[in-house]
């Protein structure tokens, strides 16, 4: 009993579980322990006891370093020789100095039982003969216990990498150790990573796949990120990254630059403005733009400066100035004589319109309805009625009559 | 395994199952938490190298967009330089920086607002967003101001507009695409009152007062809605382009 020692309930690297069974109690050669219906799990390195559930929470249990046990038997026949046997026998080799305290200081015997009240599993003790007779700690690296005390017996150095890769795990103990050593391996890498930006930078794609990772199972779980409505929407805008962001730095004058920056702009806005009704505020398309650009920001003029420009280089999309003074982007299918065929469209199920009616029509505001109505006016496809009740629209017959 | 058989058996395979559930929920929390301890030090590492290794990140193309995507995935604001020297004259990043996250809050609460915000809702927002460095806290409704100037170029379409003691409101949707109105008118229609009062907004549309008053002169403004001072709690604002509905109802 003198063997065994307390600790936590971790593997240590290069470690790995073997077996489990329950209902399991420790005998000091003949003599009974207090240690009785407990779980016990076979590694390749050491046979832990601890109470039912004790072990998978990694709390202090019994463990003994299977380099003590040198051979093992099963203890002939129940009381009577019914029911097969129950006990397996550990002969073991003196205690060695340095372990850590354990439940008995001196013991008078040399070997342990370790009696199954449902009886031994065969699996079990194959298992245990087999892992007693690979001895796997004696080509795995050293552990932390071990090289205080076996420093001098231990010769190897071959760091277990080979190990690592081929595990084997079982059971839920086995389960739960894997997540935890991924855990660990994933918070390990993440410090390591983040220590220097040089670290960062070799590290980048590897953290990338972690930082998304996180982020989908938080969301998985939890729905989002973040309960903040701005760093929601943050994280979605910066999704929409541009790959390589134009610079003034990359152009020779200024309005190559421009013109680079319009085509961009173009090519990043198309969707957008096409999801959010073909219009939007300079000021929304500068943040969006900014948010898809990172760290390289540009200026509220250079993109007034580059929106100006969208004509020239045939953009499905125009810079348009409200009366009011607003400036917004705009698809060209949003331009006027799309406006007023769409409208003279609507004349079909109308008989007639106004900026009110039109605005709960199309979903736009009551203001551009008006400007919609008032552009098709222009272009002869409808007519004004202007009296008391307000300004309506109706449709201008004399075209129907041509056709 | 061995087999079992009878009653009992079935029992205790249940309660085996239960267990495992059990078991199976615990993992999954316990992994649910580690996680979330990993996107807290994920997300003070960016934050903190955001701040320091700007220029570096800057600099090397394909990093910055890597960069860009941890961000993206954890939630951290890249953009968080401080004051600086250059800021004092108004040049440099910090207020262009302010800018793109100014728009963004408004952007991200106008569903709620309808496009108006006080100044100081804004601040406290874009300071929880922007991370928890002491140098996010002092940033000043001055600086917020002096960001929101450099948007004046993009017409009136995000304008600041005082309201008195050193308060303002920021209002970021221009009138051409400001939906409340019709978000009025389609709250009178269903009404088939053909009036409505800003009580009524407050109440069924969740709005403030502000923003209910907003729409509702603006209506005025423009000679869409008549004023109607004779009700003894409140003023009511009839819609003439309603008076139909009334009529044929």
């Amino acid at each position: 009993m003198d063997r065994f020692e307390y600790i936590e309930a971790r593997l240590f690297d290069g470690e790995n579980y073997v077996k489990r069974d329950k209902n399991v109690k420790i005998y000091d050669g003949d003599d009974k322990t207090q240690f009785t219906d407990g779980e016990v799990v076979l590694t390749t390195h050491r046979i832990l006891w601890g109470k039912p559930g004790d072990i998978p929470k990694g709390l202090v249990c019994l463990s003994l370093h299977l380099y003590y046990v040198f051979f093992v038997e099963e203890e002939s026949g129940g009381v009577f020789g019914l029911g097969g046997p129950k006990r397996i026998i550990l002969n073991l080799s003196p205690a060695l100095p340095g372990k850590r305290p354990g439940p008995a200081v001196v013991s008078a015997y040399h070997f342990v039982k370790f009696s199954f009240k449902d009886g031994i599993d065969p699996a079990f003790y194959k298992a245990l003969k087999d892992t007693i007779a690979a001895k796997a700690w004696e080509r795995s690296l050293a552990t932390p216990v071990q090289s205080s005390s076996l420093a001098s017996t231990t010769t190897s150095t071959k760091p277990s990498v080979a190990s690592v890769n081929s595990k084997i795990r079982s059971g839920i103990v086995g389960i739960e150790r894997s997540i935890e050593e991924q855990q660990k391996a994933t918070d390990q890498s993440i410090s390591v990573a983040f220590q220097d930006l040089t670290k960062l930078m070799e590290k980048a794609k590897d953290m990338v796949a972690i930082s998304k990772a996180i982020s989908t199972k938080i969301r998985e779980k939890q729905g989002d990120i973040s309960e903040d409505d701005t760093v929601r929407f943050k994280s979605y805008l910066m999704s929409l990254g541009i790959d390589d962001p134009v610079t003034r730095d990359a152009f020779r004058s200024d309005s190559d630059y421009y013109m680079g920056l319009a085509q961009q702009i173009c090519d990043m806005m198309v969707a957008v403005l096409m999801d959010c009704g073909g219009i939007m505020s300079l000021a929304d398309v500068w943040c969006r733009v900014n948010r898809a650009r990172g760290l390289e920001l540009i200026s509220p003029e250079d993109l007034l400066n580059a929106c100006k420009l969208l004509q020239t280089i045939d953009a499905p999309m125009s810079l348009r100035k409200f009366p009011s003074g607003a400036c917004v982007l705009q698809l060209n299918n949003q331009r006027d004589d799309e406006v007023a065929k769409n409208i003279s469209g609507l004349f079909e199920d109308n008989e007639f319109l106004t900026p009110v009616k039109l605005s709960q029509i199309a979903n736009v505001s009551v203001l551009l309805a008006r400007e919609h109505l008032l552009i098709t006016e222009r272009l002869g496809m409808a007519c004004r009625d202007e009296s008391m009740e307000g300004l309506t629209f109706y449709p201008n017959l004399f075209l129907r009559q041509v056709t | 395994m061995r087999r079992r058989a009878g009653l009992g058996a079935i029992q205790k395979q249940k309660l085996e199952q239960e267990k495992y559930r059990e078991k199976g929920s615990e993992i999954q929390e316990n992994q649910f938490q580690q996680m979330s301890k990993q996107l807290e030090v994920f997300r003070e590492n960016l934050e903190e190298f955001a701040t320091k290794h700007k220029n570096e990140i800057k600099k090397n193309a394909q990093f910055r967009r890597q960069f860009q995507e941890m961000c993206a995935a954890i939630g951290v604001d890249p953009l968080a330089s401080g004051k600086g020297f250059w800021s004092v004259l108004g040049i440099g990043d910090f207020y262009y920086e302010l800018g793109v996250q100014i728009v963004e809050v408004c952007l991200a609460t106008n569903y709620k607002n309808g496009g108006l915000i006080t100044l100081e809702e804004l601040r406290t927002r874009l300071i929880a967003a922007r991370g928890k460095a002491k140098k996010h806290q002092e940033i000043t409704n001055e600086d917020l101001l002096a960001a929101v100037k450099k948007l004046r170029i993009f017409g009136n379409g995000f304008s600041v507009v005082p309201i008195g003691k050193g308060k303002w409101l920021v209002q970021s949707v221009p009138g051409e695409l400001n939906l409340d109105h019709t978000l009025v008118l389609q709250k009178v229609s269903s009404l088939g009152t053909a009036w409505v009062s800003s009580s009524i907004l407050t109440d069924d549309l969740g709005w403030t007062q502000t923003r209910a008053n907003n729409a509702l002169n603006y209506m005025i403004k423009e000679g869409l809605a008549w004023v109607d001072t004779q009700d003894s709690k409140e003023k009511l604002l009839w819609f003439p382009s309603m008076f139909s509905d009334c009529v044929s109802a």
